[in-house]
């Protein structure tokens, strides 16, 4: 009786995933989708602490379930501050530190179940499968968050790293397929692929550079999907395996429309990194010279503009610019100006990582205008404002073969009647080449820390 | 080869099941709008927490003596949950900001 009343409740929290992963597809219904999946999965986990049972094995002694009520409270607390208290802009810092909790949480059930599983060929691969993948996917996002926190910026690379990590990477298949065909019950060999799978994860990550990091993030939230479908096929556990599977195919979605808009393969983001085409790309010829502009100019500029359309970028991010951009977007619309945002799909470090930004500071999302659609519009624009953002608007990806952004799509920003650069300084973008945008004729810089300069810009508007 | 077919022959259900949940994740987020990619991720990456309902299973299958699965089992509860409701709470957070207008 009580397995078929968990088996409803099961199917009751696959629909809620489903349904709400397609409402927020919608923005006015989204909020309303995530909270259907959260009630799903509260009904998923309450209905498995009091009617799950396998026959002979379960129990519900006390200790058990003291510690798994300790165990949800704790995590629910910390969980619930950390979500909280997190800054917008920390925001792909979380979701990789969430993602990698979760995979941890799959290769913990694989140690515990290798032991249940020797001897029964299939149900191994499954349990060292969940274990490997979650291991790639805990030590993966907890490098990835190293790195989006800064504290390991720029890429590693060894030398011949390609090669090395492809050796790695069948030796971890090879050692866990002589686990399962040997039908070795040594704990010294579970820990050993374990520590296996998690040095394959830091390897994989780890010359991975900051821009790509919304394919990377992407992915490695799939991985933990798989890893827990792979539980799901485990348990034989219908929640699991809807909720691993669905997340799994959408975050490999999303990886995919993330490599296109870079204009890159899945493979080229993994193995191929920048590294080794940016020195052909240092011969390039930059002509034409750098012209700056002062913040009065920039204000007279806005002001008797008709269309502004403003292009942000990572260092908008980095200088939490994202409430004084929203301050300076409303000025200018008091005095007539029509301001718009345009969003490359790959601007930041994570998937929709602008708009999280400005939909933090009050910017109505109708004002966030996609790449394809905003291109055509950049002819009639009177200034654009080039806000932290680099190799998106680089217009070598369109005319230097040479280049290593070659192809990327970008924001067509150079057929504006003015560019308005914002930048702290000369250095180049995250794929190390000259930006010929700001040698362009038409292009001011206006040099200085984002939040600083826009904030001086918005006095002086104020003024006029 | 017979172990494969057998293999597939008595997970036939749960094969169909796999290949039907792929189809419905393409489809479902296949429309979703770049303004939403962050939220959609992030509350994908609470979805898959509910890995901690293998946690559970596997605490509850275990024996109360043993110690060393009870302690890895706990861990495991703690990290699943936090993924749970960590994404759930932020995914609420950032969407909150997306509601007016």
């Amino acid at each position: 009786m009580t397995q078929y009343i968990l088996e409803i409740a099961y199917l009751i929290a696959s629909i809620t995933f489903i349904i709400g992963l397609k409402m927020m597809s919608n923005p006015k219904k989204a909020r309303q989708g995530n909270l259907i999946a959260a009630a799903g999965m509260t009904i998923a986990i309450i209905g498995t602490i009091f009617l799950y049972s396998k026959e002979g094995l379960t129990s519900r002694d006390n200790i058990k379930m003291i510690l798994i009520f300790a165990g949800i409270a704790t995590g629910t607390i910390i969980g619930w501050l950390t979500a909280k208290k997190v800054q917008m802009t920390k925001m792909p810092e979380l979701v990789s530190m969430f993602n990698g909790m979760g995979g941890a949480c799959a290769a913990l059930i694989g140690l515990m179940e290798f032991h249940h599983s020797v001897g029964q060929t299939s149900t191994m691969i499954t349990v060292l499968a969940g274990m490997i993948i979650g291991s790639v996917s805990f030590s993966g996002s907890i490098i990835a968050y190293l790195k989006l926190n800064g504290a390991m910026a720029k890429p590693i690379r060894l030398p011949k790293y390609n090669i090395i990590n492809t050796i790695v990477m069948f030796a971890l298949f090879a050692f866990a397929a002589y686990v399962v065909v040997s039908g070795t019950d040594s704990s010294t060999m579970l820990y050993l692929l374990f520590a296996a799978a998690l040095f394959y994860g830091i390897l994989f990550v780890i010359p991975i550079g900051g821009a790509d990091m919304p394919v990377v993030i992407s992915l490695l939230n799939s991985f933990t999907g798989l890893a827990a479908a792979f539980g799901g096929f485990l348990y034989d556990n219908k929640v699991m395996l809807t909720g691993g599977i669905l997340v799994g195919s959408a975050g490999t979605l999303l990886t995919i429309v993330m490599c296109k808009a870079m204009n890159r393969s899945l493979f080229s983001v993994i193995f191929g990194s920048f590294g080794g085409t940016t020195a052909a790309a240092d011969g390039a010829e930059v002509a034409g010279s750098i012209k700056d502009i002062s913040t009065t100019d920039v204000a007279v500029l806005m002001n008797y503009s008709k269309r502004v359309v403003i292009v942000p970028g990572y260092g908008l991010a980095v200088a939490q610019a994202q409430h004084i951009i929203h301050e300076l977007e409303l000025l200018l619309e008091e005095r007539g100006v029509e301001v718009k945002y345009a969003i490359h799909p790959v601007a930041g470090r994570m998937p929709g990582h602008m708009n999280v930004l400005l939909a933090e500071s009050n910017v109505d999302y109708g004002k966030m205008v996609e790449m394809d659609e905003i291109n055509s519009e950049f002819e009639q624009t009177d200034v654009v404002l080039v806000v932290g953002a680099n190799d998106v608007v680089n217009p070598a990806a369109k005319t230097d073969p040479s280049s290593p952004i070659y192809g990327m799509p970008i924001l067509d920003v150079e057929k504006a009647k003015h560019i308005i650069v914002n930048k702290r300084s000369m250095s180049a973008g995250y794929a190390g080449i000259e930006n010929l945008l700001f040698y362009d004729p038409k292009t001011s810089m206006f040099f200085g820390d984002a939040k600083k300069a826009l904030t001086a810009l918005v006095a002086e508007l104020k003024t006029m | 080869m017979e172990q494969i077919l057998s293999f597939i022959s008595t997970h036939r259900e749960m094969i169909y099941f796999i290949i039907l949940a792929v189809f419905v994740g393409v489809e479902v987020i296949g429309h979703v709008p770049s303004v939403l990619h962050t939220p959609l991720m992030s509350g994908a990456n609470a979805i898959h927490g509910v890995v901690v309902v293998g946690a559970i299973i596997v605490m509850l299958d275990t024996d109360a003596s043993n110690y060393v699965s009870l302690t890895l089992g706990t861990v495991a509860v703690i990290l699943g949950t936090l993924n749970v409701v960590g994404g759930f709470v932020v995914t609420d957070r950032m969407l909150d900001m997306f509601k007016k207008k």
